[in-house]
């Protein structure tokens, strides 16, 4: 059982989480992910980590409500428990001194790609950071990504909040009026994909962070294959993080889409009574904690 | 460890004469037509008075080849008398003696190459129904809410580390706790009992039953641990120097997936059997929705599975009872290669999966959405043995054809999961990257490692993993009090490997 130590709202939909994870918060490093299941009905979903403390023994991730899993966590507050949480998983980032770097990140990718950037601001890059979004509800972690940036760029569709465009717009014009040694994108697979078409050309090396569906996260399972210079990849232990030129991104997106009809279901006995499942999996958790203390006394008698 | 008299008292009444005169006993089954549409046990177990009717036909042979013939030496002869003796819960114990797991190896043993294969009966007409009776003692005991627990030897303060849950690791587990060690286990999954969780489907094993036998392991002191990869949670050596561990034993089972390497592969509706198993077994996608993992529909769609281990039955059979119009095993050479026990492929046949042999994929098509629509075969024939004595199919120029399949599981097996090899310094690993150790020890190439198992030969049996189990343990004994200390600390240079 992993409690939830702090939950707070960072943008429309997506909630900041700080897990009690001891084991994680010392191994883990930024690129890395973990994967939750909730309860004993619950489905296993990777998610990224955004940060960690392991002097407090713990770690923190951003979720997105997009699916049943994520919407009904994002329900949950401090002093609720996740009842599976296993991980660093995946390889880490690969961080070194490039020069000049640019993060691209998408709405709950700005999570993701937080840490990264932070790292390649401590291993001496320039870093420069642009942030998008739909609309200005869905941005967040923009101090934080000011705070290890040396320039940063916010922009919304809409233009309810920064620069109104889109991220790549603006990534080329810094391509065009400098240069760039280093690019990591970080969000949906269009947003990835298009700054892909932009770097691939000019020869600049990129890398994307892929969010495959996942069972185990070991390796075990190979549902979460991508198609990698035409090579069959595990994107759980040979990824999360791929040369962005590679990549094909349509194999990618149909993969993802494979249980849609699935999801839709799912959301739906949710959206039907959302606080009856709520309170389902706080009791199923309980039990577990009861089991739990049970075999304790069991063992220490 | 165990006192096995040399002529026990008999209580069996019959003379030998009249005891080979008897008939092996069948075992009840659900009928074929029910079970392929329900995940519910397939082999309903003896009752009591078949127990004892299949009990009188051993004969006691002075040299059993049961016992020889079991990779973890089972006392049969012994567990048959205490059967006829009507003491059920001796005969649990004694099983328990030499094989923690008896309900799960009574139920998934592939006894016709094991015990059965050693029984003299089996040389005129029919062995005994060992695993049957072997199944009985542990049902019997289960039911009853008591426990026929071997006593464990005084505590020696010494902590052994355990990776994985699965058949090794958890035969070594009853083994160490029994020599008064402590056994810490770690799971990568949330669940414990690797395979026979993950791979091995409900109706032929019930996860209750797992449960039990590791609930048995928990009472007898082992510690489990779930959630944890090592490699990546935690590695080797800090367990070694910063967790106060004593020995490891790794036992991480088969690891990654096969696949075909042809075109079309990564349509919707390709799995590998892990992945597809894992799902059902594991994540209990059959009861989608009230589960929340999905599956991709085998409901009215032609399901074919490419291989003929028990993993290709068991996801074939899987695929079946969730409603699949047509159930196929495609495999490259023809049934009397076929890997998998005669019992599974028996049910398969009498529930319905169609056999298609000596034929191999060689593309997988799929509509503009990516999801899989077809596949193209092509016919092989029988060529010249091959390094394991196997003959190798050929394939015949222009027998390509194409066969409707809307959902395709590929069961070629697999190949080791790097995770720990990578993140040990020190560990030998062979040329296929499986880890290297002594065929005597079980010991590797680092000092207190020991590994045994899928993750050292390859993809084998719950058996042959539990039969590595037990070496380990017996050789981390050895190790942990000194006795004879050089031989588990030899460098595997002698090491036989999966190569």
């Amino acid at each position: 059982m992993f409690e939830i130590v702090e939950a707070r709202p960072l943008a429309q939909n997506i909630k900041l989480f700080v897990i009690k994870a001891p084991r994680i918060s010392r191994k883990q490093k930024p690129g890395q992910f973990i994967i939750v299941r909730l309860d004993d009905s619950g489905e296993r979903i990777p998610l990224t980590i955004a940060d960690a403390d392991s002097e407090a023994g713990t770690i923190t991730i951003c979720v997105q409500a997009i699916g049943k899993t994520t919407m009904l966590m994002n329900m949950l507050e401090a002093g609720d428990s996740l009842l599976d949480v296993v991980g660093p998983l995946g390889k880490p980032s690969e961080i070194e001194k490039f020069g000049t770097t640019v993060v691209v990140s998408g709405s709950v990718g700005t999570a993701m790609a937080y840490p990264t950037a932070r790292e390649l601001k401590h291993a001496g890059n320039k870093v420069i950071s642009i942030v998008g979004a739909r609309s200005k509800d869905l941005l967040c972690l923009e101090d934080e990504v000011r705070a290890v940036s040396d320039e940063t760029y916010v922009l919304t569709d809409d233009g309810t909040y920064g620069e109104k465009g889109l991220v790549t717009e603006r990534l080329k014009k810094i391509l065009e009026s400098g240069r760039v040694d280093y690019v990591l994108a970080v969000g949906p697979i269009p947003m990835m994909r298009a700054v892909a078409q932009l770097t691939a050309p000019l020869g600049i090396k990129t890398i994307v962070s892929l969010n495959s569906i996942m069972v185990d996260g070991t390796g075990m399972c190979g549902g979460c294959r991508v198609l990698v210079n035409n090579k069959s990849q595990f994107a759980c232990v040979d990824g999360p993080d791929f040369d962005a030129s590679q990549v094909n991104f349509e194999i990618l997106m149909q993969r993802n889409n494979m249980y849609r009809e699935q999801e839709r279901q799912s959301i739906e006995r949710l959206q039907a009574d959302p606080e009856a499942e709520l309170k389902k999996l706080r009791e199923s958790n309980a039990q577990h904690v009861c089991a739990l203390e049970a075999a304790l006394s069991e063992v220490s008698q | 460890m165990t006192d096995k008299p040399v002529k026990p008292v008999s209580h069996n009444p019959l003379p030998n004469k009249e005891r080979v005169k008897l008939p092996r006993q069948r075992v009840p089954e659900q009928d074929p037509c029910v079970r392929s549409h329900n995940f519910l046990e397939v082999n309903l177990g003896f009752p009591a008075e078949q127990a004892r009717q299949e009990s009188l036909r051993c004969i006691e042979c002075p040299h059993p080849g049961c016992i020889e013939e079991c990779p973890v030496s089972v006392d049969v002869r012994a567990v048959i008398d205490l059967i006829l003796a009507n003491d059920y819960l001796g005969a649990a114990a004694k099983v328990r003696e030499d094989n923690a797991l008896p309900a799960i190896t009574g139920r998934v043993c592939p006894v016709e190459d094991q015990c059965e294969s050693g029984c003299v009966l089996g040389k005129k007409g029919e062995p005994v129904g060992i695993a049957y009776l072997e199944r009985f003692v542990a049902d019997w005991e289960r039911a009853s809410g008591q426990f026929g627990l071997p006593k464990s030897a005084p505590p020696t303060g010494k902590k052994v580390g355990l990776i994985g849950s699965g058949p090794a690791s958890l035969a070594c587990a009853g083994d160490l706790i029994q020599m008064g060690h402590q056994v810490h286990v770690f799971e990568a999954l949330h669940e414990l009992g690797g395979v026979l969780v993950y791979g091995i489907p409900e109706f032929r094993l019930p996860k209750e039953i797992v449960r039990h036998e590791i609930d048995v392991l928990r009472r007898r002191g082992v510690v489990f641990e779930t959630n944890v990869v090592v490699g990546k949670t935690v590695t080797i050596d800090e367990l070694m120097n910063d967790e106060g561990f004593d020995a490891i034993f790794i036992a991480t089972g088969a690891g990654l997936p096969r696949f075909l390497n042809v075109p079309g592969e990564h349509f919707n509706g390709v799995y590998s059997a892990n992945e597809f198993l894992t799902r059902v077994n594991l994540m209990r996608a059959y009861r989608f929705p009230e589960y929340d993992e999905p599956l991709y529909p085998c409901k009215d769609r032609d399901v074919i599975v490419v291989g003929g281990g028990n993993t290709a039955m068991d996801a074939v059979r899987s695929a079946l009872r969730l409603g699949a119009k047509s159930a196929s095993i495609y495999y490259r050479r023809t049934e009397k290669e076929m890997p998998a026990r005669v019992e599974e492929v028996h049910h398969a046949k009498d529930e319905g999966v169609h056999f298609e042999m000596l034929v191999n994929p060689v593309e997988f098509f799929g509509d503009e959405k990516g999801n899989l629509t077809s596949v193209k075969c092509i016919r092989q024939e029988l060529g010249e043995p091959d390094d394991s004595g196997r003959r190798s199919p050929v394939p015949i120029k222009g027998s390509e054809f194409v066969v409707p399949c809307q959902l395709a599981i590929i069961a070629a097996g697999t190949s080791a999961n790097p995770l720990i090899q990578s993140t040990t310094p020190g560990l030998a690993v062979t040329k296929r990257g499986y880890i290297q150790a002594n065929d005597d020890t079980l010991a590797t190439s680092k000092p207190g490692v020991f590994a045994g198992g899928d993750i050292v030969t390859g993809g084998a049996t719950v058996i042959l993993a539990m039969g590595a189990g037990r070496k380990a343990a017996k050789a981390i004994n050895e190790y942990l009090t000194g006795t004879p200390k050089e031989s588990a600390q030899k460098h595997p240079s002698s090491a036989v490997s999966a190569d």
